[in-house]
């Protein structure tokens, strides 16, 4: 699906709902933040086998603020934590978006897709004395959006809930689209949770500057180009063969069981919750959250991988 | 005619929750808690790494992430015999502490108070239910600026908890042994500071915007009572040298209070979707079914001494004797907001105990065999995991986490769960637009993701060591 940003913002800007929007299209793309507001993309969330965390980690964007990104840059028409909505006129925004016509609007979906029992270990709601499955909806939804983004290591992968034995058959959001044949871009935000820094970026880059370069995994090279062992701040005790034998120890923590070398995301860089700290400086280590192997294919947590296991996933 | 209101999903809270209730003559009359997600986590956790638990439990719940990692330490620590130093119990309580105001603040403003107040004319404030909006066009103003406010002071309190657990939501820095953060002056600066900010939001916002509430919505003050029995599994703070009870731990049926018996504990799934055949009772695991007659929920029925309990900040605060006004909805936001002044003034006292230089973690072998437990008041209530460990796997985990108790459906005695309890006898005027039962179900905090748990059958709790 190719489209340019004018394109987009135009076809973003005709789905408006609810009173009191201008129908206004954004005249230049270089315009400032503000005149999007006019534009208001519409975003609908989905949450699927999820513990609510990237939505909560969303909420602590510093720039721009939660609230510009309510009232100035999207429309979120739909989100199982934030909507007012509830029950049947929840249910009935769906319904609308169904409705719509194609390309108009960007699906989140945060969580896992769980495919065991018939979907029903995710039940999304109550319609007609009938529930309806997450998978009742995905496909139809994914096929419509304009963009998926996948949001955290569940949706992106399976994360957690795919964990052995994978007791309701989750997989991560591309991989059930591809087992029906639905071809989206899908663009995979790992993490657990995901970065607010990762998600909204992600956003804003599709809304300005169209996609954003995606590596094999469809994970912004932005985000998730170089392994966190790369920047690492103590990179420098690795170069000394400096290694902690204990935790809370100075030192490379790789003995330990870091993951860090086997896991791409800038967070050695860009930290956690407004800079305060990250993983690896807190001397927890990083646990893999944001690799396609987390948790399985890095478990133990604190245990070493194999040297060879660091040479063969390079590319990971 | 009774009249079947169906409420699925019910938004605004952590995980996929349905609610269904007949009403007759404009009142509820019978009501069911869905729990409709599943991700079956004590079938993930089996086999792997004990210590893998500290972090795939966090995973749990994003809202309540630091009450599973801690309440996971507590029980591995209980399993191998280990005792971390004060100077890392102060710092796991620090971690708690941030996350539960956190939690609160979150709850009200984000979850709650959307059915009291009226949002601006766009989504995702639209579309809602029509209801009595009781507030002034002015006062829906100034709270959704609080509502705004409020979103600022959740990223502090994650802030404050990244300080000591390197980030937020989920922590990596509590571990078998203590925490791996060192305590150093400009760490307590940093905290104190953000706690401070957090102060003042609560006694010059939130306080008064739930009295406002409390005020102009009193007739919840007389409705979503419940059953109006108590758990609380309690909860010790560092101070100077020593223990000091925050909560104290205890249960309240019918009006009289109990010390806690962690034997009393039994589940049963008679609703719920999971099978009750004879070799999963031996090998202790029950298996979905979906197609089981007569359940209407992934949520299991936890009982103490056959009673079903409410738990969260209402009854710990009530166990504690730090509240006594009432149960009912508006006391359960009360409860939770005075809870927010306790919890600060605590973490004040507990930071000033901190021994900078002082250890914070202690090496230790970890055993290849063990079973034990943890226990601790997550925001929401009393938070339970136990772990059996053989060969140095793990081989069994659960947990009963406490929207479990709240929401759990009814037993095979018929009795209803506390949230379907506090359902009947609620006054619904529009059956298209049953926001009273709304405002009843919310004022439990529920969380569904932490609600859905897989657990040990009838009578095996009591084989645990407790702590």
């Amino acid at each position: 699906m190719k489209f340019t940003r004018r394109e987009f913002l135009k076809l973003c800007g005709s789905t408006l709902v609810g009173a009191g929007i201008s129908r206004v299209y954004l005249p230049e793309i270089a315009s400032a933040l503000e005149s999007v507001a006019y534009g208001h993309p519409s975003v609908i969330w989905l949450q699927g086998a999820s513990d609510g965390g990237c939505s909560l980690s969303l909420l602590n964007t510093a720039h721009p603020k939660i609230s510009e990104l309510l009232f100035k840059i999207i429309s979120l028409r739909y989100h199982p934590t934030l909507s007012t909505a509830q029950g049947n006129i929840f249910n009935l925004i769906l319904e609308k978006v169904k409705e719509d016509s194609i390309d108009k609007y960007i699906l989140v979906v945060e969580g896992s897709i769980q495919t065991a029992y018939g979907g029903r270990c995710c039940i999304l709601g109550e319609k007609d004395n009938k529930s309806f499955t997450l998978i009742d909806v995905l496909g139809d939804l994914a096929y419509k959006s304009n963009v998926i983004l996948a949001v955290g290591s569940c949706s992106a992968f399976g994360g957690i809930p795919k964990g052995e034995p994978n007791p309701t058959g989750a997989m991560g959001v591309k991989e059930f689209l591809e087992e029906l044949g639905i071809e989206k871009t899908v663009i995979n935000i790992p993490g657990c949770p995901a970065h607010p820094d990762w998600i909204i970026g992600t956003l804003i880059h599709i809304l300005f500057y169209g996609l954003p370069e995606l590596d094999f995994l469809h994970r912004p090279k932005l985000f998730f180009d170089k392994t966190i062992h790369e920047n690492c701040s103590r990179y420098y005790y690795f170069s000394e063969r400096r290694f902690a034998s204990s935790l809370g120890e100075e030192g490379c923590l790789i003995n330990l069981g870091c993951k860090g070398p086997y896991t791409r995301a800038d967070c050695s860089l860009r930290r956690w919750n407004k800079g305060v700290n990250w993983c690896v400086e807190s001397g927890g280590m990083c646990i893999g959250c944001c690799s396609p192997n987390f948790p399985d294919g890095l478990s133990p947590i604190y245990s070493a991988l194999p040297q060879d296991f660091f040479l063969s996933q390079e590319r990971v | 005619m009774p009249v079947k209101i169906v409420i699925d999903p019910l938004t605004r809270l952590e995980g996929h929750l349905g609610i269904e209730v007949e009403v007759d003559d404009h009142k509820v009359i019978s009501a069911r808690c869905k729990g409709n997600m599943f991700r079956g986590f004590e079938f993930i956790l089996k086999g792997r790494a004990p210590q893998d638990a500290l972090h795939i439990t966090q995973r749990i719940c994003g809202v309540c992430s630091a009450s599973h990692g801690c309440a996971s330490v507590m029980c591995l620590e209980s399993a191998f015999g280990i005792v971390p130093p004060d100077n890392a119990k102060i710092i796991r309580n620090l971690i708690l502490g941030a996350d539960c105001l956190q939690s609160h603040i979150f709850h009200f403003y984000h979850l709650a108070i959307l059915d009291y107040v009226l949002g601006p004319d766009i989504p995702p404030f639209l579309p809602r239910y029509k209801g009595d909006y009781r507030l002034s066009k002015s006062m829906n103003r100034t709270f959704m600026e609080h509502y705004l406010e409020a979103f600022k002071i959740l990223a502090i309190a994650h802030e404050m908890r990244a300080i000591w657990g390197g980030k937020s939501p989920h922590h990596v820095t509590v571990v078998i042994g203590g925490v791996t953060e060192k305590p150093t002056v400009d760490k307590i600066t940093a905290y104190v500071w953000r706690l401070r900010q957090i102060r003042e939001f609560i006694d010059s916002v939130y306080l008064p915007d739930v009295m406002t509430i409390a005020k102009i919505y009193e007739d919840y003050r007389s409705i979503g009572r419940g059953y109006g029995n108590f758990l609380a599994y309690g909860m010790e703070n560092i101070v100077g040298d020593s223990k000091k009870t925050m909560f104290r731990s205890g249960v309240y049926i019918k009006g009289e209070y109990k010390s806690l018996d962690f034997s009393r504990i039994r589940e049963e799934v008679t609703s719920s979707w999971y099978r009750e055949k004879r070799d999963d009772l031996k090998s202790g695991e029950f298996q979905p079914d979906v197609e089981k007659e007569g359940a209407y929920t992934w949520i299991k029925a936890p009982r103490y001494e056959g009673e079903a309990l409410e738990t969260g900040p209402l009854a710990r605060m009530w166990i504690n004797g730090d509240y006594s006004q009432g149960i009912s909805v508006i006391d359960r936001h009360l409860a939770r907001a005075m809870e927010t002044k306790k919890i600060v003034d605590s973490l004040e006292e507990q930071i000033k105990s901190i021994k900078i230089g002082g250890p914070v973690y202690k090496k230790f072998e970890i055993p290849s065999f063990g079973w034990g437990a943890g226990f601790l008041e997550a925001p929401r209530g009393a938070l339970g995991h136990w772990i059996r460990v053989r060969d140095s796997k793990i081989t069994h985990y659960e947990v009963i986490s406490p929207s479990t108790w709240n929401l759990s459906p009814q037993d095979s005695k018929g009795r209803l769960g506390p949230v379907e309890k506090a359902l009947i006898g609620t006054p619904v005027v529009d059956i298209d637009n049953p926001i009273e039962v709304a405002r009843v179900v919310r004022s439990f905090d529920p969380c569904l993701s932490c609600a859905v748990h897989l657990i040990k059958p009838n009578g095996e709790l009591k084989k645990f060591r407790i702590v």
